[in-house]
């Protein structure tokens, strides 16, 4: 309750530091949880590419084309997420 | 001339990355003045320099990420599978390093500089796509197939 308290004292004491540290927080955060989909996405993408060229070798070429194309649009989110981090953290 | 399927079936699956990410950086740079112009109308030198400098580092990106999906290809798919997660977590540390390295610079801009790397990647991308689906739908069509062609018997 008391240490409460004291960070209910310093908040009131130095709103803007609070604030940048919230700001710094809120952007770690958001960047680490925006690459948590991708993530998932690239893996659910590659796996998948794996399996059909494993089933049709002949077809190996047209997979990593589409599988590649699949990777960078999936990481798209992930860069969304990096932007928030920069305008968050710098603008 | 047009290719028979059998040679474009062989010139795809050989390295496909490689030609897709020659594709996406010629386009790339064939866009950079227009919007490094733009965005200097727009936000000044400052921001037609962070505008370039957000393009050079999608297409670096680009440019890794083929490199390391090219270089675990050959290897095996277990390979493949590393080399795409975890060239994803490194490409991303490597970003995030580029930025904030230059975060303290004057003609740093936050916001021409994530404008450019969200619209030049799926920009690009999208560009990109529209080419490959049609020369997967239709492998007779591909622009430039027939130099290609001529390129690899010449090798």
């Amino acid at each position: 309750m008391i240490d409460l308290l004291a960070a209910a004292d310093v908040i009131a004491d130095k709103p803007d530091q609070v604030l940048v540290g919230l700001k710094a927080v809120g952007a770690g955060l958001g960047y680490g949880l925006a690459a948590i989909g991708p993530g998932v996405g690239i893996g659910l993408v590659v796996g998948n590419a794996i399996t059909a060229m494993a089933r049709q070798p002949e077809s190996a070429g047209m997979v990593r084309t589409t599988m590649f194309l699949g990777i960078a649009f999936t990481e798209a989110l992930a860069l969304i997420g990096f932007v928030v981090f920069i305008l968050l953290n710098f603008a | 001339m047009i290719a028979s399927n059998k040679d474009l079936t062989e010139l795809k699956s050989s390295e496909p990355e490689r030609l897709i990410v020659a594709d996406l950086v010629k386009r790339g740079l064939k866009i950079a003045p227009i919007w490094i112009l733009l965005a200097g109308l727009i936000w000044g030198f400052d921001g037609a320099a962070s505008a370039a400098y957000g393009l050079a580092l999608v297409l670096a990106n680009f440019v890794m990420a083929a490199a390391f999906l090219t270089w675990a290809g050959r290897i095996s798919p277990a390979v493949l599978m590393a080399a795409a997660l975890g060239g994803f977590i490194f490409r991303l540390i490597i970003l995030t390093i580029a930025v904030v390295a230059v975060r303290n610079l004057s003609m740093f801009l936050p916001v021409p500089l994530g404008i450019t790397i969200i619209v030049s990647h799926l920009g690009l991308l999208t560009w990109e796509t529209r080419y490959v689906s049609l020369s997967l739908a239709h492998p007779g069509l591909v622009p430039d197939a027939s130099k290609r062609m001529k390129g690899q018997e010449k090798k």
